[in-house]
């Protein structure tokens, strides 16, 4: 399977529908794993990376779940292919700077992926729409067991599965969700949730994980901890927590609509009409408005067909996404935003135009017929 | 303002510093900033930085230069980059590592996933550790015939095993058991457990 084929779709986690997939846009769960007695790849010499490389690639592959899947070697990606599939959240950004000695396989559905030699021999994730941790931590778990079967994974009686880094050994589980949340960016309050969900072990992070910027108001919830604690309580944690920034996030879009109407949907006009008119545009500042867009989706002021296609623009407007039709050489970042601008401009003509004069009563994005 | 790492004394000690082109701030108390070597500067190190103040001192605690015998990692690539050299790396810092998984994570001791291989192995360890302890409990107060009984449950545990340790042990399984107190002298030789002479 080449990896255009791949990529010329875009994965069940963006298209497809989960619970509370308004806001929370995806769940991912990440195991590290390592081969007994084998350096790290950061440690290891070139042809120990590649003798490992070969035997995990063959035992993924292998895998009934991986019966229709693509797998390349890291040299064998150009850069364009590789920072698609790092703004798929498919591979890390780390693991796209890693040439000979690394690889990635993942499923043609994009919800399983296997990073070869990232920082650890192994890094397998699954990732599905909406809030599902305990599904994709099941489909992970699941492809896990099949694979100790043939792998010999470092294991230690008391610290667990042993990784490259001493942050992530015990379970060598990371699970994160991809939460949207301009309501509660809008109304100030997500620094109060950004602090005390850090306070209690969990991480939040921006769009790309460590160290990026929260860009779209998109922001990552993630267990911090690997160590002590099961991989269902670390869930059954995260999973706990999640669901009270939804509800804060929910009541925060609730007070914006009853109490700043005219601000919430000056924001959201303005949003569209850059968006419909604009000539060129910056991936930071079409995130941003995209953002407000997606949140008139969900309050009921597009009509609910066009959810998918405004999702889609999160990652068909990311710089590598935007060039990888082409067949010319890598554009410069003046050309990247005009044809971003382009690209938005007609997307949303092929959307009817929104009431947004309108306010809604209640957020709903299953009927626009609640102003009657 | 608090102390960072004790979070409950006053900080007194601000120190400010420059890693790598960031800037890295730490309030600390005065104990908290003795216990943790602020007056040496390269104390600091990018270990901290991964890995939270005060994972370089930890691995400083190691005997200079220590090395892993199976990947030939020093604790000082460690410091260097936050990241360990290969799973014996775990057995060869363990005394330094401790304080650090400590202060990381919340707990010791990993409770989740075992492999399936291991996890009767794991279990089968846990309970041989524990009759052994039982066991050297009994030698010192000469209960023979408790003794004997836990070797017995040892021994059918490890045979289970069929690990080097067992072979090792083979010459045992060759002592008649519970045949008269000469026996029962010669049993409690062979039980004295090699790790621990002082006992």
């Amino acid at each position: 399977m080449k990896l255009s084929r791949i990529i010329a779709n875009t994965g069940e986690w963006l298209s497809g529908a989960g619970p509370h997939d308004q806001i929370v846009v995806s769940s991912r769960v990440r195991l590290a794993r390592n081969l007994r007695g084998k350096p790290f790849p950061g440690w290891a010499k070139k042809v120990e990376r590649v003798a490992v490389l070969e035997e995990v690639r063959e035992a993924v592959v292998q895998l009934p779940e991986m019966r229709e899947s693509f797998s390349e070697k890291l040299e064998d990606l150009s850069p364009l292919e590789k920072q698609v599939l790092v703004e798929r959240h498919l591979i890390s950004r780390e693991h796209a700077a890693k040439g000979a000695g690394s690889a990635v396989v993942m499923n043609t559905a994009q919800t399983l992926s296997f990073m070869i030699n990232e920082e650890d021999h192994l890094r397998m994730q699954a990732i599905r729409a909406g809030l599902q941790l305990d599904e994709v931590f099941s489909m992970i778990t699941q492809a896990d067991s099949e694979l100790e079967e043939s792998l010999d994974f470092a294991f230690h009686p008391d610290l667990g599965y042993l990784t490259a880094c001493p942050t992530n050994v015990g379970t060598g589980m990371r699970a994160s969700a991809m939460l949207h949340l301009p309501g509660l960016v809008m109304s100030e309050q997500v620094n109060k949730i950004v602090n005390s969900v850090n306070k209690i072990g969990l991480a939040v992070r921006g769009l790309h994980g460590e160290g990026t910027e929260a860009m779209g108001n998109l922001f990552q919830v993630s267990n911090q901890t690997t160590l002590g604690e099961a991989e269902a309580e670390i869930i059954g944690r995260l999973n706990k927590v999640i669901f009270q920034i939804l509800e804060h996030e929910q009541n925060a879009r609730q007070i914006l609509l009853q109490q700043r109407a005219e601000t919430l949907l000056d924001q959201i006009g303005r949003a569209y009409g850059i968006l419909c008119h604009a000539h060129s545009i910056t991936s930071k500042e079409a995130l941003n408005l995209l953002s407000f867009i997606k949140m008139g989706v969900d309050l009921g002021l597009f009509p609910p067909p066009n959810r998918l296609q405004i999702d889609e623009l999160f990652i068909e407007t990311q710089p590598a996404h935007l060039q990888k039709g082409l067949q010319a050489t890598k554009l410069g970042a003046e050309e990247r935003d005009s044809l971003r601008a382009a690209l938005i401009r007609a997307k949303l003509k092929m959307m009817p135009e929104p009431e947004i004069g309108k306010i809604p009563t209640t957020p709903s994005t299953t009927t626009t017929s609640e102003e009657s | 303002m608090f102390c960072n790492v004790c979070k409950s004394k006053e900080a007194t000690v601000f120190l400010t510093q420059i890693v790598e082109g960031k800037m890295q701030k730490v309030n600390l108390c005065e104990p908290c900033s003795k216990e943790k070597g602020v007056n040496d500067p390269t104390g600091f190190a990018l270990a901290d930085l991964l890995l939270g103040l005060g994972a370089a001192q930890e691995i400083d605690k190691n005997p200079a230069g220590l090395r892993c015998p199976s990947c030939g990692f020093s604790q000082t690539d460690f410091k260097k980059t936050g990241r360990l050299g290969c799973s014996t790396c775990y057995d060869a810092f363990a005394e330094g590592l401790s304080g650090m998984l400590k202060n990381m994570h919340r707990g010791m001791i990993h409770t989740g996933k075992v492999p399936a291989r291991l996890a009767e192995e794991r279990e089968r360890s846990r309970a041989i550790s524990f009759l052994t302890t039982s066991l050297e409990e009994a030698v010192t107060k000469e209960n023979f015939e408790e003794a004997a009984s836990l070797r017995d449950k040892i021994r059918l545990l490890e045979s289970g095993a069929g690990t080097e340790a067992t072979r090792m042990n083979e010459p045992v399984v060759q002592i008649p058991l519970l045949a008269g107190d000469a026996v029962h002298g010669k049993v409690s030789a062979n039980l004295a457990p090699p790790k621990s002479p002082e006992k």
